[in-house]
This record gives structure tokens, sequence and C-alpha cells, in this order.
């Protein structure tokens, strides 16, 4: 009976942030594939508030939402650390993984899935957003300094789900002339051994996300 | 002394739950602090330095370093000055609960703002649904328990003490009452036990007062949003 078993799902950054935390680590664990339209009696019983993934087994207790998993791996398992270890360098992490989620993230998800008008709204106050991340990266080679950290595990849907995004929608958000540090970035991140082989691909991707840029289809999805 | 080589200073809003927070947690750790007290409808240049990405309080700035975002601040606190009066548990997947909790909370936003943004003709459904929220967090995150804390109060009850004196606020302008004895049984006496905490006691406001703070926050924020929401 494994230790530690992770439900997931392939085509959820979320679900995928864990992976790469557990993977940084070096932790074995189990992967369930979950159907999110199909949801498992265990998914149920493991995470009966929200029945979302990823959700966390570890010696039989649960743990839910992907950031509080992570500090939980970062504090459970010796190996690279995924935080910074200084209060503050911390306190700075935690802020621009809220800041991704909460404000960034939100933002340019509605650029794309949202119509008309609040699209639009939402694409120039992601734009105005991405300017804080490109100021954070200047001079850095990861939000983490030299090794990847909890900001880029955070940012994995700015680095790979948003290109895939861009592509289908015919969005120019994220580009190399308005945001040269962040896609010098991308670069560096989505081609480190972690991430790359971490990522669902590319083509079946786009199919999954194909359907959301329909209209009709509105609303926001924060974590699958 | 507890202080030797901090200099701590916290921006903050009458009136504001979130700036609340982190006077609780600064007190609690008998962290000696200056306050600033910012008016919102004028932002200072030193608050919009300090916090250029939201512009808003709380912000704490330690040794002339600014954290910003109240639940940020508050584990900031507790990593900082760890051995005095811990807000967190010692193990951590106690502690990963903690921060579930927080994070449900979180997640319930738009469940509370309805609620409080409701008025008398429309508070039925926003009630239930309000009530339905307490009911997961008086059975499932508080439990038997005296505080989210345990026997003392941690960093949960912080954030949950919200519902001390500004959600009684709010129930009045919505005209339902919500958190009583008979609803909510065991989450009402936890709100008494901790209203009774000295430190929590010593800065709570008045209750008129802090009434007409927010009917106007109600007006401008909550009652939009029922608008588009209804």
């Amino acid at each position: 009976m494994a230790e530690v078993k992770l439900f997931g799902c392939g085509y959820s950054p979320f679900s995928r942030r864990v992976e790469m935390a557990l993977k940084l680590k070096g932790v074995e664990y189990e992967y369930i594939e979950e159907d999110l339209s199909n949801k498992s009696p265990l998914l149920l019983k493991y995470n009966p508030i929200h029945k979302k993934v990823p959700v966390l087994l570890h010696n039989d207790k649960p743990i839910a939402e992907s950031s509080i998993i992570i500090e939980y791996i970062d504090e459970t398992w010796e190996g690279p650390s995924i935080l910074p270890k200084d209060p503050y360098e911390r306190a700075m992490a935690r802020f621009w993984v809220k800041f991704i989620d909460e404000k960034c993230g939100v933002a340019m998800w509605k650029a794309f899935a949202s119509p008309g008008e609040e699209g639009e709204k939402a694409k120039e106050e992601a734009a105005q957003l991405l300017k804080f991340l490109e100021e954070e990266i200047k001079g850095k080679k990861f939000f983490g300094g030299e090794n990847i950290g909890l900001v880029d595990i955070a940012a994995n849907f700015i680095g790979y789900w948003f290109g895939i995004i861009q592509q289908i929608a015919g969005l120019e958000l994220l580009t190399k002339e308005k945001y040269p540090n962040l896609c010098k970035w991308v670069d560096g991140y989505i081609n480190h051994s972690l991430v790359k082989d971490n990522l669902p691909p590319k083509d079946k991707m786009t199919e999954v996300l194909k359907p959301l840029a329909q209209p009709g289809y509105s609303g926001y999805k924060p974590k699958v | 002394m507890e202080n030797s080589g901090h200099i701590v200073k916290l921006y903050g809003a009458w009136g504001s739950p979130f700036v609340h927070r982190v006077i609780w947690a600064l007190k609690l750790k008998g962290v000696e602090y200056e306050y600033i007290e910012e008016d919102l409808s004028n932002k200072s240049s030193s608050l919009l330095e300090y916090n250029p990405v939201h512009k808003e309080v709380p912000v704490l700035i330690h040794n002339g370093k600014p954290v910003v975002d109240s639940i940020v601040i508050l584990e900031y606190i507790e990593e900082t000055w760890p051995h005095l009066y811990p807000l967190l548990p010692a193990d951590s997947y106690d502690r990963a609960l903690a921060r579930f909790w927080i994070d449900f909370g979180q997640q319930k936003r738009p469940t509370v703002h309805a609620f409080c943004g409701s008025s008398k003709e429309n508070n039925e459904k926003t009630g239930e649904k309000m009530l339905e929220t307490l009911n997961i967090i008086q059975d499932q995150a508080l439990g038997d328990k005296k505080f989210f804390g345990g026997d003392s109060i941690g960093m949960v009850d912080l954030y949950f003490g919200w519902y001390v004196q500004w959600f009684p606020c709010f129930e009045q302008l919505a005209g339902l009452q919500v958190l009583n004895p008979s609803n909510l049984p065991k989450l009402h006496k936890w709100a008494m036990n901790f209203k009774e905490e000295p430190i929590i006691k010593e800065t709570l406001y008045d209750s008129k007062k802090l009434l007409l703070h927010l009917e106007g926050i109600r007006k401008k924020r909550y009652m939009a949003a029922q608008a588009r929401v209804l």
C-alpha cells in the first residue's frame, strides 16, 4: 500500500503543480487519474468539501488545495527547498503565488473565456498585471532564483497553458515584444527537465481547451 | 525583550477586519509596533510605494521591508516570532488543516458578500447559503474545540474573528440573524469565548460606530455586487 497517493487530472495545472513538487523532492507516489465528469467515490471521500483535484493522501490523511499541499510537501520531505528558508523571502513567494492565482491568472482566463466587453476589460487588466511579473523576473533565471521554486511551480498556467490558450483564441497578450523577460522565463521553464516531463501534450490540451473558447461558455473555472 | 532589533510598523485603516487580524497577532505575540492610520479615500504615497500591486491595507513594515496581504502577514509574523504565542500547530498535517480552513473562508467570500449586501426583501436565499457555510465551519473546522486553534486562539480564530463583531453588524443591516445560539450553538459559543479573551476584548470597536461605517461599505461594495448577481 503506497504511503503517498495523488488524486489528479493530467489537464489541470493545479494537479501538475503538486506532481512537480513531489518530483522535486524525489517522493515516490501512486498517481490516480480522475475523470472529472465522473468523480471516484474515493475522491469524494477524501475531499468532501470541494470535491476537486488535486488531493494528496499521506499515510491515509488527505490534504486538498495545491498551495497547501505543496507547503506540506516542502515541510515533510528532505530535498531541494520549494519555498525559501528566510521568512521575508517566504512571504514574498506566498504573495506572488496569490497574485498569480487570484489576480493575474483570473484576468488572463477571463480575457480568453469571457465574451465581449468583459473579455476586453480582462485583457487590459491582465496586460497591466503581467507587468508586475515582468518586473519581478528581471535579472533572474527563475522566480525562485537559480532554481525552480514555489512561484515558478505556481506560474505553470502562465508558462504553458496560457501559450496554448493564446493560440486557440488568437490572443496576443503575452508577447516577446511586450514582456521580453517573462517570455525568456517561459522558454527556460518549459524546457526545464522537471517541468517538460510533467506537462500534458500540447495537442491533447488544445482539444480540451478549444470548446471553452466558444461563445456561450463564460465564467472562470479557478480550479479543476 | 521581544523587540530588540525589530522595528515594526503597521499601515491600517479604522474598521478594517483585515488590519484587525494583524493587530491581534502582533498583540498576542507581544510585538511592539507603530500604527499608521491610512485614509483610504486619500492614500498616502508611502502606502502606494509599499504596496504598489494592491494599494491596500494592511501593510506590515519590518525593519524597512513591506509585507502585504493579511494572510501572508499572519504567516510572516508566525515565522518571524515563532516562540511567542504560536498561532499554528506544531504538526505539519495540522498546519495544513489550519491553512485549509482559512482557504475555505476565502473561497466562500462571494456567499458572504452576497449576504452582507442583502436587505429585508432578498435575504432569505443569501441567508440560507450563509447558514450552510457557517454549519460547515462549525461542524468540521471547530467541532467540539473551544477555539479553532484548540485550547488557545490560533491563526484560524484570527481569520474567522471577523464573525464576532463585523458580521453581526451586517446581520443587522441585512435584517436577518444567522449566527445565533439556536442555529449554530457551538460557533456562537466560540464567538462569545473569543470576544472575552483580554487581547481581543480590548481591541473591539464601539458597535454603533462600526455599524455606521459598515453601512457605507455595504452600499458601495456589497449591494452593487448583489445587484450584478441577482
